[in-house]
């Protein structure tokens, strides 16, 4: 088994904000991520997967192909976007780290070579915060 | 030989902003901006470094006390822009595109008229880390 992990990067904007709760409410429990405006983050996405490298070319996956499959499925979805309001696979979802995590991680599983598997979606929202969902 | 030595501060804040000018046409602005002019904004965790030049203090040893020259920021610039919408928020960009090269602009006027004339001031602005801008350019 070996580990291959390729680095992307999207800029977006976004609000923590639940529709369910008052301002204030809001206010508290999200600080600033609640302005009603939106902020932005560079966000850096790594996507690590597993498998068996092939004997004939020694890759796990053309780490190029690996790259063009995640700017299909997320990054087109995702870059320079708001993701409060643009992004189907976050509607009615909050747009947290931990949660667009999971959402890319569902983009991505479904539409990998049947002989890798998807190991871990880990995904920087800045240089200090980072949130990793391995699919369990 | 003389001391003139520069200090440097490094700050950040993440903002949300568009790239529009509203007397272009929605298609010459897609053509100029590309996806930078989504209506619904886009946003950057913008880095920004300070520099500071000139003599130190004799008795202190100290250019600028560092401690003070970040204060100073944190009250000027991060409090108007961190969690912000550039193009809503703070009254500097009602009127004028928030360019990486027009907010490091805006912020060494809001920071030139803080600092002491004795030194120099320097803005460095990373919107990403592979683009930023430097004013005044020497």
């Amino acid at each position: 088994m070996v580990y291959l992990t390729r680095v992307e990067h999207f800029n977006a904007a976004h609000k923590l904000y639940n529709p369910g709760w008052d301002r204030e409410k809001n206010e508290d429990v999200f600080g600033k991520c609640a302005n009603e405006n939106w902020h932005g983050h560079n966000y850096e996405l790594y996507v690590t997967i597993k498998g068996n490298a092939n004997s004939d070319t020694g890759f796990l996956m053309d780490a190029k192909k690996l790259s063009l499959l995640i700017k299909e499925f997320v990054l087109n979805k995702l870059d320079h976007k708001n993701l409060n309001v643009e992004v189907d696979f976050l509607q009615n979802k909050m747009c947290s780290t931990e949660n667009l995590a999971i959402g890319i991680w569902q983009q991505l599983q479904p539409n990998l070579p049947g002989e890798v598997q998807l190991h871990c979606i880990k995904l920087y929202e800045t240089p200090r915060i980072y949130a990793e969902y391995y699919g369990d | 030989m003389n001391n003139r030595i520069s200090v440097f501060r490094k700050e950040h804040f993440n903002a949300a902003h568009r790239l529009h000018n509203p007397k272009w046409t929605e298609e010459k602005n897609d053509s100029v901006f590309g996806k930078c002019n989504n209506p619904n904004y886009h946003g950057h965790n913008y880095d920004l470094i300070v520099k500071v030049t000139g003599v130190p203090d004799v008795e202190t040893g100290y250019l600028i006390d560092l401690k003070m020259l970040s204060n100073l920021i944190k009250e000027n610039i991060l409090e108007k822009f961190d969690h912000k919408n550039l193009n809503l928020d703070p009254l500097e960009f009602k009127n004028l595109n928030p360019t990486a090269e027009n907010i490091a602009i805006v912020i060494y006027k809001i920071l030139r008229k803080k600092i002491d004339n004795k030194f120099d001031l320097q803005i460095r602005l990373y919107e990403t880390e592979r683009n930023f801008v430097e004013y005044p350019s020497q």
